[in-house]
Parts: C-alpha cells; sequence; structure tokens
C-alpha cells in the first residue's frame, strides 16, 4: 500500500480547468519531482495537497487515512482541514517567513502555539533543525538580515518542525539568484539521505535527475508523462515531454 | 499678565486636549469597525459603507460640524411644525441641547473614523497573502493567524500614517470654535477683542507646538521600537 495516494483529482477556477485528473501515488521514503510548463498547474497541485485550495472532485489518502473525499467535501471542517495538513509541509517560492521573528521563533512558533511539546523539547529540536539547514550563527537574526538562500533555508526548517510526513516545495529555488540555488538545493539532498518524503516542483532539471525516485511531466492540467528519471530524461515518451525538455535544455 | 495669561490659555487648551483624547477614544475603535465594512464580502454592506466614507472624506470637517450643530434643532423643529414624534426626534432633541464640545467630540470621531478606517483597510490588505497561508500550511487557526502574525505586521505599516494623521488631528481641533467650543484660539481672540493684546493669539502656537513634539516622540519611539523587523 503506497504511502500516499491521490486518484483522480480536478480543480477548476471558474470556468478554467487546472487540474483535469491527476492520481499518482509515493512510498515512504521516496523523492518525486514534478515538472512542466508554466501555468501547468504543478502549484495548484501541491496547493490543493496542503488544503490551501479544495479540489473539486478526487482523493487524497496518506497511509491508511483517506484525508479528502471529494465526493462528501461540503462535510469537511475547518478543524479537520488543520489536522489534515498536519501531514503535510509546504516550501514556498517565496519563502513567506514571518518578518517579526528571529529565525528560532519562526521555527518554534508554529510548534508552540499547537503544543506539540515541552518549550524546551521544542527549543531543543528547533535547534537541531536549524543547525541541520546550517543556520546557527543566524539563530537569533531576523530575516530581513538573511539572504535569500538563507531564508528558504529557514523556511525549510519551519516546516520540517511540524513533522510532516511530506513535504512539498514549490519552485524553492525560483526566487533566488542563481550562486544561491546551491545551498538549498544541497538541504533537500541530504533530507532524502536521510529518509524524509518529498514532493518537488522544480525547474532545476539536473536536480530533478539527480535526487527524485519519479518524475511526473504536467502538461496542461495532466501527467502527460511519468517514471523514473532515466525514463524521462532518456527515453521521453510524449512528444510534448521531448519538447518541454529539448526547450528546458536550450534555455541553459 | 503675562503668567496669568499663560495660565488662562492653558485651561483652554485642555478643551482642546479633551476633544482631542475623545476623538480618538471613540474614532479609533469605529474606524476599525468601519474598515471591515468596506472589506466585507457583503456587497451591499461594503458599498454603502464605501459610499458613507467617500462622503465625510470628500466635505470638509467645518460643513460636518456645523450640520451637526444645527441639523439636530433643524430636524427638530421641523417635526414639531409636522407634527411628528419619535424616539429619533427625541436623540436629536437630546443633541440639540447638548453641549456644543459634545457635538463637535461626535462630528470628529465620525470624520476622523473615516480617515483611520483607510488606513487600517491599507495595513490590513497590505499584509502578503502568502503570509497568512505559511500559517494555514503550518496548521495554524484563523485567530492564532491573525493574533500572532498578521496584527504585528498591520501595525507596523499603519504607525507611520497614523501618526500623521493624529497630528493633523492635534491642530483640526481649532475648528470646533465654529460651533462656540471655547477653545484656546478662541480664548486667545478675546484676549484682542477685550484686551487689545494680540501676543496671545501668536503663543497659542507654543501650545500646539508642545503637544505635537510630545506626539512626533512618542510615535518615533514606536516606530525605532518595531525597526527590528521590516515589512
Ligand atoms: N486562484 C486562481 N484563480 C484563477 N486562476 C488561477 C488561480 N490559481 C491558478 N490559476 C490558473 O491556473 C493555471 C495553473 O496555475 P499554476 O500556478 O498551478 O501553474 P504552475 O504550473 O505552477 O505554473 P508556474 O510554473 O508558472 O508556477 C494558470 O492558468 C493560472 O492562471
Ligand atoms: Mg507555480
Amino acid at each position: 500500500m503506497p504511502f500516499l495516494e491521490i486518484k483522480d483529482i480536478y480543480k477548476s477556477f471558474g470556468r478554467t480547468e487546472v487540474l483535469k485528473g491527476i492520481s499518482f501515488s509515493l512510498d515512504e521514503g521516496e523523492v518525486i519531482s514534478i515538472i512542466g510548463s508554466s501555468g501547468s498547474g504543478k502549484t495548484t497541485l501541491l496547493r490543493c495537497l496542503n488544503f490551501l485550495e479544495t479540489p473539486d472532485k478526487g482523493t487524497i489518502s496518506v497511509g491508511d487515512m483517506l484525508l479528502f473525499d471529494g465526493e462528501n467535501k461540503a462535510a469537511l471542517k475547518d478543524e479537520q482541514i488543520r489536522e489534515n495538513r498536519l501531514h503535510f509541509g509546504l516550501v514556498f517560492q517565496s519563502f513567506n517567513l514571518f518578518p517579526q521573528y528571529s529565525v528560532l521563533d519562526n521555527v518554534t512558533l508554529a510548534p508552540k502555539l499547537l503544543k506539540k511539546g515541552s518549550n524546551e523539547e521544542i527549543d531543543k529540536k528547533a535547534r537541531d533543525l536549524i543547525e541541520k539547514v546550517g543556520l546557527t550563527e543566524k539563530i537569533d537574526s531576523y530575516p530581513c538580515q538573511l539572504s535569500g538562500g538563507q531564508q528558504q533555508r529557514v523556511a525549510i526548517a519551519r516546516a520540517l518542525a511540524m513533522n510532516p510526513d511530506i513535504l512539498c516545495f514549490d519552485e524553492p529555488t525560483s526566487a533566488l539568484d542563481p550562486e544561491l540555488t546551491g545551498e538549498v538545493l544541497r538541504v533537500i539532498k541530504d533530507l532524502k539521505e536521510s529518509g524524509s518524503t518529498m514532493i518537488v516542483v522544480t525547474h532545476e532539471m539536473e536536480f530533478a535527475k539527480n535526487v527524485s525516485d519519479k518524475i511526473i511531466f504536467m502538461a496542461d492540467g495532466v501527467i502527460e508523462e511519468m517514471g523514473t528519471p532515466e525514463e524521462i530524461f532518456e527515453n521521453p515518451k510524449s512528444e510534448k515531454t521531448r519538447n518541454f525538455l529539448q526547450n528546458s535544455l536550450e534555455k541553459i | 499678565m503675562f503668567i496669568e495669561v499663560v495660565i488662562n490659555l492653558f485651561k483652554n487648551f485642555l478643551v482642546t486636549l479633551q476633544l482631542f483624547g475623545f476623538t480618538l477614544l471613540f474614532s479609533l475603535p469605529l474606524g476599525l469597525i468601519i474598515s471591515f465594512g468596506s472589506m466585507s464580502r457583503f456587497k451591499p454592506l461594503s458599498f454603502f459603507v464605501k459610499i458613507f466614507v467617500w462622503i465625510i472624506r470628500g466635505t470638509p470637517l467645518m460643513l460636518q460640524l456645523i450640520l451637526f450643530y444645527f441639523g439636530p434643532g433643524l430636524l427638530v423643529s421641523a417635526a414639531e411644525t409636522g407634527g411628528v414624534d419619535n424616539a429619533f426626534i427625541d436623540f436629536m432633541r437630546t443633541l440639540n441641547m447638548a453641549d456644543p464640545l459634545v457635538t463637535a467630540i461626535i462630528a470628529f470621531s465620525i470624520n476622523y473614523a473615516c480617515y483611520f478606517s483607510e488606513i487600517f483597510r491599507g495595513g490590513i490588505q497590505g499584509v502578503p497573502k502568502g503570509q497568512q497561508e505559511a500559517g494555514e500550511v503550518l496548521g495554524l487557526t484563523k485567530s492564532q493567524i491573525f493574533f500572532k502574525i498578521t496584527l504585528m505586521q498591520m501595525i507596523k505599516r499603519i504607525v507611520p500614517p497614523m501618526s500623521n494623521e493624529i497630528i493633523t488631528l492635534v491642530k483640526d481641533t481649532s475648528l470646533a470654535r465654529t460651533i462656540t467650543v471655547y477653545e484656546i484660539i478662541w480664548a486667545a481672540q478675546d484676549y484682542i477683542r477685550v484686551d487689545g493684546l494680540l501676543w496671545p493669539l501668536f503663543f497659542t502656537g507654543v501650545y500646539y507646538l508642545a503637544f505635537s513634539g510630545l506626539l512626533t516622540l512618542l510615535f518615533n519611539y514606536i516606530e525605532k521600537k518595531l525597526s527590528y523587523f521590516k515589512v
């Protein structure tokens, strides 16, 4: 039984159909990368998983729990949505750190408010996470004093502090200067080594190739092609995948 | 003589301060309510509130003062001629009899609440959506997100425009003399009329300067306290 199972997710905004039947599954400890051109629905898919958007149809289950069922989504209470969200973490393209809190407080805010342990335990865990992302010297700094790459690493530590089952990244390096992308990608790589289950939307093809167990290529709201990095990058079956990869190579 | 004038003017400056203090006291919460009204997803409400704010901000405060001063009396006499009497007319009667300072406080509070509401609205809407979403994906409740994440960023955003508006209020209080509130400027003008002294009028500037200087220091202090982060 797969760890995360997504079946037939549909989502429209008004009359624009953005997701048209997305299904895939993920085992514990697997990393999946989602690639695809702008507007293909990658962000919308991650937002559905994090319950920032409500899918129109489909199901989402983690482990043996059915978190979302489009059949009776009206019955979903705020309380339940908050519970569901705890299975997922989301790292935003634009970091979205809380500017009025120090690095440490950014990481501990949610666990403390949601009483995920004693303050000492939470602080200890936060310090470990901050060390893991290499920012121990910056622990008392404020977001405005950090580079983009450092901010994004704090955002990763903040997401990890809530112990999500699955961590999602939405183009974590797109807002960064090229020389800062490496430090963030390295952190994600380390997380894979330590067994985190992750979904990464990215335009960094080399990174996707190296770190992922599976690649999903999305086009126009559907999964055009899914497979191992070798299958997608070396032998793409779909014409659209070939064109996309061709274009993204030309850009570099 | 000098000391006497200074003390006497100070007594009248206290009237100015009362008008200032009560206006702030009432207009701040009222402004917050109006800002929520103008952001309401219930369209008729937000439309009505926006029209109201437009009227208040689009007409001179002096005109509003005069309306609040003479309006109730005119309504009451019209109602009496027409033989109408109800709770509203009764309320107007009370307003008509009220001390002009009370009338001024009401008019000022409504006027400033409308200005404040726009500042609050800007502050609330200026906090990026991503802040709320970051709180949501961490599993926080709506009220935790408001009090622990967005509120502080809002406050930081509104302090500079609020300090401007509040210092303007200090000086606007002198308009209340048009509806016979015996505040400091009027008292100083009496020195010209009764004693032929001009300097007390200019001397009133000292009180305004001292008070707005104090407020400026206070706001600078608050801004400095909040300067450890950027929004
Ligand atoms: N809240 C919304 N309201 C209306 N349309 C939306 C909304 N969010 C997304 N869309 C539309 O859905 C489509 C897919 O958007 P999405 O952000 O998921 O694409 P993406 O694959 O993440 O693109 P990119 O690579 O540029 O980030 C776009 O056409 C977008 O305009
Ligand atoms: Mg996107």
